[in-house]
């Protein structure tokens, strides 16, 4: 293990130390002044303090570009790595504007603190190469989730949702630990790079193989792929709603990330081929019929659901399987694709749930709830309507593109891959399916009556806010792809490899 | 070339007028009918202008108007008369300017039912003066959707059975004839019937149809052989000839007088200008080769309907097949001088013809008359029109039987009326060109004398009906309307060189053009 | 300039979103200057047209790492296009004067519909074209739900099904052309330039072609179409028939047979009969033709007559394209206006004369109003639009048949035969429809049907369409001045090579 300079350390992971900072003064501010206060008056509070140090973080993260690996890859700091933890940070500050005012919760210091862990344990997820660090971070970030899928004390849905949360994570926890030892054991390293350099070296080994089985298992569950998405459901369900939506928007984005690094960077050597011929054994097979199972079931069982929010927990299964399709080509552009899209999927994610959180009040979850919104809450019902149809793809939304690029970079693979083919169709085809239930959804909104009783609802300032901004963004990102593009581009030019 | 358009505003001037009507009259039955007349009567005195702007020593076209229309498909706007168009153009706008003063007092003929009138007149005027087949199909079917609307809202009864037996039979034939000209055009590139007829005389269009559309190696002849008949039925329904008639008789019995009037005044005149301008020009060879079988139907047109206008007894069908009869004469003459005689028999072709033309032109001014006789009657009798429902009107009302006797005598040929000296050349032609024809169509002759003396005798003689006793005689007005048809049926029988002079050149170049025909046929 | 078509029209949509809700009126003239605007731009820029050029209006760079560019540009095809949407736009909003529930949200659709069609028909960016043409899906689906009639919810939801799965499909084929192109680029000037390997191309065509032809209403796929139209109100159903089918058929031309030629090429194999793609879709086109006819002669619904006449005519325009001749697919270009401005026509009659005053459509039930005598002016249209329809020389469908039957006689002579039956089935059931509708016989005792008289947006709607059929029908070279030579330009150089006439 090389030297570690403590000021270089100090220095790179300053971002994250402003986090938990943040997060413990939000803690402190409401335990030790807060407590007599209102509730609306604490989140009020929090959130400010919360913001401001995410902001903070941000500063520094776009203030000082970075470019370096430490102890052996547990710290590994470039362009690229900076630019998802701002992104991180600001679907972090979404989620906690969503939660100010709400009232599931009295523990406002305690959310708001678990929450900024989630968000430091996610920038420490992204910025490593060190199977260890990933496994640590990764625990970190799960472990925050579950409380904040349980915090509701007084909702026995949230209860059963952690709780199966909690298991589930825990068994695929087990199996991500079981394939990095199989990993250590095969290439004598727990570095992403020397594992590779590993691969390249030896034959394939049937160890070989179970391992990176095993470590897809373990993502697999964390991003919601089928087969291992049976917690998604219910923790969508559940959680209360600002958590649902971190857990849908920023966790994914980490997740996904990571998954990537890990599978490209690590074990890119033991790619195989997913095509019809030539099944060479490796994680590509494995992961192609991992994103064609997520596609087929996450689509096809949200056709048939009556609460929007397992609607958006199976599209989101479904939206893991376009997802997988960026990993498979493991090359830069399916990279770069693959960020553009899962930050542009986070975006509308949190969006949805951002709105269902401003309706969180009026109880509104089944789709007759919904019926004719557009009188009720006619803004909400617009950013709606924009969420949804960018997640089911239509220009000039930012999903689109962010489609367009996956498949095309998919497509592109032919020398290598020609079997990428038939997966692009399916998704294809899935998308055009994926259409009818989010049209449902719409068509509750726009075209349905309601009924008499029903007057104007009364949604939180905070959240209306927050949800007016990101379908702003949306729009924006929808008709200027370039923007985001060009900075991951960026990013990843200045990127060594 | 292109000079003054005049056969262009010619035709621009009913369609205005009918737009006018359309847009402007309001529900003023009042303004409508005097814009119509207006129309009628301009429409008319354009005519005439061009009657006196016509040079009748050359037989060639006149007043021609060539314009590059759609070149990509080699369709002009082409449009020119020569003594036959002339002649159609002056019986067009007489009968209608007739018609619209038959419907004069009509109350339930409003403002859209003049404003058909006007349609079916421009549509006339563009089938008589087109030269080129894709406008003149469109005029040729602009005369018949107004003429299916006039009857089918206005007309008797049993008129939706009549409109749409009428629509049928001349929807079928319109179809034929344009499935003919879109396979001239498949072979020969051209729509232009002067072009057409150019290459049927030099030969050329029998190699052309073989060249380019053999149908499963048909020659070029049998395809001509089909061509024609397709064009021909497209014409025979028209005017009609039997067996092609059996819509006749109830579309002219259902449809309102003043639309009978136009029905056999003007639009029978189209199908006999198509076999005169189209058929015969474009397809002489065929024509003789059938003119046996073509013949016979004249024949059978002449006689069959003669007497089953003997049978009948609703005045309308009676003079419904009445026309049927007159016109055979025409297609007689037609068919008769289509024989080819290898340039002998030219002054008795030239005569046949002449009398054709003649006969158009009377017929229509006769039956137009006659219908609106009946119209009058049917007006003042509330709806009946039967044989045998009047009786001695001589003397209730005799004035009204002066001169409708004038009319039924010149429809029955009377010499010295305008009836006689059409069927008198028609005969004086046909007889040595188709000897055996000429002679079974004189039974027509006297079958009509027959049934037309009966009417006489039983509307307008006999005993007084006392039903009728007050039934009132014409008014001055209407006296003064009808006036200037019986004027012409006496002076055109007195002098018909008014209307020989016109066209005779014309059809003296009809007949030598179709001298020479390409030999080996 | 001719971008401003697009702008105008979202502009429009958005003045309407800051209007206050209740006033109807407002919106109604808002909505009634923009599609006026558009047309009006429209009309300039083909005035001002050089035949035969390809005229760029916006070129900019959108997402460079991809080759993507912001790029319009209207060549005489285009253009013709443009113009018929111009005029359909204005005639909708017209007989769409009396929608009173909600009527501001009914035009900001309609004009983002609008704006996006004109996207489609100026965009030269292949990416572009794709964005605009899916960007259309959506205001239809609502305007089908929530202003419909009869089974609304379920026709809004299969047309915007069939039409993602048919831009499904052009998805695929767009992404393996620009994949296959180096994914430096996605210029339809240039990938009509790039040569695609045939191979390629052979599965290629056919994709794309039939993601397009669905929107089209090719059969066996036109089975959203007559639902669609009738569930419709009456300016969705002028647009869709008049417009939005026409979108499918310049995707084919544009995309399909421009970028991949060689598709239509003969196989050098007969399978069933068939030697080729273009052997297959011209008998599907046709197949379109005799059916859509047939079935219409048999409907009850009135609307459903005109729809099912919709396939059979876009039947003509699939037909035309297929002849690969100069005369066919400028016919197939000139019928994509001509029945665009009839559709809407008919669509008027049957919808918004008839339907908004009866609220029928049985054909047996509205025999006995007798409603040529009650609303005259509705039985004069529909007459005038049947003659229309049927392909009467003088109006816009005769010259446009006429061509597309003269190619296809050359190409394919028996189904040339097949398409002249299809318009002999044409007339009779237009025929059947007007005579039932309009002159059916009552008892003259029957009580007359009380209505309100034919407004004078109704009058000038119909005269606008009305006008615009006859004028291309006695002057056919307005339009065909723009579409021969743009046929003729480099754009097409692929297509000319084969077995072009």
């Amino acid at each position: 293990m090389s030297a570690v300079s403590y000021l270089d350390l100090l220095r790179l992971t300053l971002p994250e130390i402003v986090i938990v900072l943040g997060a413990l003064a939000a803690l402190s501010l409401d335990l030790l002044a807060m407590r007599q206060s209102r509730l609306a008056v604490r989140w009020r509070a929090g959130a400010a303090v919360a913001c401001i140090s995410c902001v903070g973080a941000i500063v520094l993260l776009l203030v000082r570009p970075e470019q370096a690996s430490l102890s052996d890859g547990m710290l590994v700091v470039t362009p690229l790595t900076q630019l998802v933890q701002a992104v991180l940070i600001v679907f972090t500050i979404l989620t906690v504007l969503l939660s100010v005012c709400s009232t599931f919760t009295h523990h406002v210091g305690e959310y708001l603190a678990v929450i900024l862990f989630a968000t430091a344990a996610m920038m420490l997820l992204v910025s490593t190469q060190n199977l260890l660090m990933v496994f640590a971070a990764l625990e970190l970030l799960s472990l925050s989730l579950y409380i904040l899928t349980a915090f509701n004390k007084r909702s026995r849905q949230s209860a059963e949702a952690a709780l199966k949360y909690f298991l589930f994570g825990g068994m695929s926890a087990a199996f991500l630990l079981f394939g990095i030892s199989l990993l250590y054991g095969f290439s004598g390293s727990i570095n992403l790079v020397e594992i590779a350099a590993a691969i390249q070296a030896q034959p394939a080994t049937p160890m070989l193989a179970i391992a990176m089985v095993m470590t897809v298992t373990g993502f697999g569950f964390k991003v919601a792929a089928a087969p291992f998405h049976l917690w998604a459901p219910d923790a969508y369900q559940g959680a209360p709603t600002p958590s649902a939506a971190f857990i849908a928007s920023s966790s994914k984005v980490s997740s996904f990330f990571v998954f990537a690094v890990v599978m490209v960077t690590g074990l890119a050597a033991g790619v195989g081929s997913g095509g019809w011929h030539g099944h060479g054994a490796g994680w590509v097979p494995v992961l192609t019929m991992v994103a064609a199972l997520s596609m087929l079931l996450g689509n096809l069982a949200a056709l048939v659901q009556s609460s929007v929010r397992r609607l958006l927990a199976y599209s989101a299964i479904g939206h893991a399987g376009y997802m997988l399709l960026g990993i498979l080509p493991h090359n830069a552009p399916s990279l770069r694709a693959l960020l553009y899209y899962v930050i542009t999927y986070a975006l509308a994610a949190i969006g949805a749930f951002g709105v269902l959180a401003a309706l969180e009040d009026e109880g509104v979850d089944r789709l007759e709830d919904f019926a004719g919104l557009y009188r009720r809450a006619p803004l909400l019902s617009c950013c709606m309507l924009i969420f949804l149809l960018s997640l089911a793809g239509i220009p000039p939304l930012a999903g689109f593109f962010a489609k367009f690029s996956i498949f095309s970079s998919a497509l592109a693979v032919r020398s290598e891959d020609p079997g990428l083919l038939w997966l692009v169709v399916l998704a294809i085809a899935m998308s055009a399916v994926s259409l009818y239930y989010y049209l449902k959804v719409l068509k509750q909104i726009y075209v349905c009556e309601p009924s008499a009783e029903v007057g104007a609802i009364r949604s939180r300032g905070a959240a209306r806010a927050a949800v007016g901004v990101i379908a702003l963004l949306v729009v924006l990102l929808g008709c200027f792809p370039n923007l985001l593009l060009g900075w991951i581009d960026g990013a990843m030019r200045a990127m060594p490899h | 070339m292109n000079g003054f358009p005049w056969i262009t505003l010619l035709t621009l001037v009913p369609l205005s007028g009918a737009l006018l009507i359309l847009l402007v009259a309001g529900k003023n039955r009042n303004a409508a009918r005097a814009l119509a007349a207006a129309t009628g009567a301009a429409a008319l005195a354009v005519t005439i202008l061009l009657w006196h702007g016509f040079d009748a020593a050359t037989g060639a076209l006149q007043f021609q108007e060539r314009y590059a229309w759609i070149p990509a498909l080699g369709v002009d706007y082409h449009v020119a008369i020569d003594g036959l168009g002339l002649l159609a153009l002056l019986l067009s706008a007489i009968v209608a300017l007739m018609s619209i003063a038959a419907s004069w007092d009509t109350r339930e003929h409003g403002r859209l039912y003049f404003a058909l009138v006007l349609f079916l007149e421009a549509g006339l005027f563009g089938t008589f003066t087109a030269l080129n087949f894709i406008h003149w199909f469109f005029f040729w079917e602009l005369s018949l959707i107004p003429a299916f609307f006039l009857i089918r809202l206005w007309g008797g009864s049993q008129r939706a059975r009549a409109a749409n037996q009428f629509f049928v039979y001349t929807m079928v034939g319109s179809v034929a004839l344009l499935l003919a000209f879109l396979a001239l055009y498949l072979a020969t590139g051209k729509f232009d019937f002067i072009d057409l007829a150019q290459m049927a005389r030099s030969g050329q269009l029998i190699p052309e149809l073989a060249r380019n559309l053999s149908w499963h190696h048909r020659t070029g002849e049998q395809t001509a052989w089909w061509l024609f008949w397709l064009a021909f039925l497209g014409f025979a329904v028209k005017i009609p000839i039997i067996p092609f008639h059996t819509w006749l008789p109830s579309t002219y019995a259902e449809a309102p007088s003043s639309t009978t009037m136009l029905l056999t005044g003007a639009m029978s005149k189209m199908g006999l200008y198509g076999l005169l301008r189209i058929l015969l020009p474009i397809f002489p060879a065929q024509m003789q080769r059938a003119l046996t079988l073509l013949l016979w139907l004249a024949v059978a047109s002449v006689v069959l309907s003669a007497l089953a206008a003997w049978a009948q007894t609703d005045m309308k069908r009676m003079f419904a097949y009445s026309s049927i009869n007159h016109l055979g004469y025409c297609v007689l003459g037609i068919f008769a001088a289509a024989r080819w005689t290898g340039g002998s028999l030219a002054t008795e072709k030239a005569a046949a013809l002449d009398g054709v033309y003649l006969q158009i032109f009377n017929h229509a001014v006769m039956a137009a008359a006659i219908f609106w006789f009946v119209a009058l009657l049917e007006k003042r009798s509330g709806g009946l029109r039967g044989l045998n429902d009047f009786g001695g009107l001589r003397k209730i009302a005799p004035v009204f039987c002066g001169l409708m006797g004038i009319a039924v005598f010149s429809a029955l040929g009377l010499p010295g009326l305008n009836g006689f000296p059409g069927e008198f050349l028609i005969f004086k032609g046909a007889f040595p060109l188709a000897t055996w024809a000429a002679v079974l169509s004189g039974i027509g002759l006297l079958v009509t004398a027959i049934f037309l003396l009966q009417l006489l005798e039983r509307v307008f003689f006999g005993p007084v009906n006392e039903r009728w006793r007050t039934m009132p005689d014409l008014s001055l007005g209407e006296r003064l309307a009808v006036f200037p048809a019986i004027a012409l049926m006496l002076v055109l029988g007195f002098y018909p060189q008014i209307i020989v002079g016109t066209v005779n050149s014309t059809v003296v170049q009809l007949v030598t053009q179709l001298k020479p025909l390409p030999p080996g046929f | 300039m001719l971008a401003w078509t697009i702008y105008i029209s979202f502009l429009g949509a958005l003045v309407l979103v800051l209007i206050p809700k209740a006033n109807a009126g407002a919106a109604r003239v808002v909505a009634l200057l923009t599609a006026i605007a558009g047309f009006a731009i429209a009309v300039a820029g083909a005035c001002r047209y050089t035949p035969g050029a390809l005229i760029t209006v916006v070129r900019v760079a959108w997402i460079p790492s991809l080759g993507i560019e912001y790029h319009l540009a209207a060549d005489g095809i285009s253009l013709t296009l443009l113009l018929l949407t111009g005029v359909v736009a204005i005639a909708g909003v017209l007989f769409s004067w009396n929608v009173e529930r909600r009527s501001a949200e009914f035009f900001e659709l309609y004009l983002v519909l609008i704006g996006a069609v004109y996207g489609v028909f100026l965009s030269f960016d292949l990416f572009l074209l794709f964005v605009f043409y899916e960007l259309a899906i959506i205001p239809k689906y609502f305007l089908i739900a929530i202003w419909g009639s009869t089974r609304r919810e379920y026709a809004a939801m299969k047309l915007a099904l069939y039409s993602f799965a048919g831009s499904a499909m052009v998805l695929i084929g767009v992404i393996a052309a620009f994949v296959e192109a180096g994914g430096r680029t996605m210029n339809l000037v240039e990938l009509a330039r790039y040569p695609f390997p045939a191979h390629f191309q052979m599965w290629a065509f056919p994709l794309v072609f039939v993601g397009f032809a669905i929107l089209a209403g090719l059969w066996p796929f036109h089975t959203w179409a007559p639902t669609g139209h009738v569930a419709a109100p009456t300016a969705a159903s002028m647009l869709l028939a008049g417009v939005v089918m026409k979108l499918g058929a310049y995707g084919c031309l544009r995309v399909a047979m421009m970028l991949f030629p060689r598709g239509l090429d003969p196989w050098g194999l007969h399978v069933l009969g068939f030697g080729s793609w273009r052997d297959l879709f011209a008998v599907l086109a046709l197949t379109g033709i005799v059916y859509g006819a047939s079935v219409a002669l048999v409907q009850r619904d009135f609307k459903f007559v005109i729809g099912y006449s919709s396939v059979s005519h876009m039947g003509f325009v699939l037909l035309g394209l297929m002849t690969l001749s100069q005369i066919g697919v400028s016919g197939a270009v000139l019928q994509m206006f001509s029945h665009g401005v009839i559709a809407g026509l008919l669509f008027a009659v049957a919808g918004r004369m008839v339907y908004d005053r009866t609220h029928t459509r049985d054909l047996r039930e509205l025999g006995p109003m007798r409603l040529a005598k009650v609303i005259p002016f509705a039985a004069v249209t529909f007459v005038i639009a049947a003659m229309a329809s049927v392909g009467l020389p003088g109006f816009s469908g005769f010259v446009a048949e006429f061509e597309i039957l003269v190619g296809a006689w050359r190409a394919f002579p028996t189904l040339a035969i097949l398409a002249g039956v299809g318009i002999l089935i044409g007339i009779a059931f237009a025929w059947r429809a007007m005579d039932k509708v309009f002159f059916g016989d009552a008892p003259v005792a029957a009580a007359r049907l009380d209505c309100p008289r034919i407004s004078l947006a109704e009058r000038l709607g119909a005269a606008i369409l009305i006008g615009a059929t006859l004028a291309v029908g006695v002057y056919p070279r307005l339009l065909l001045d723009l579409i021969i030579p743009a046929l003729n330009s480099p754009l097409f150089d692929g297509l000319r090579k084969g077995a072009w006439r």
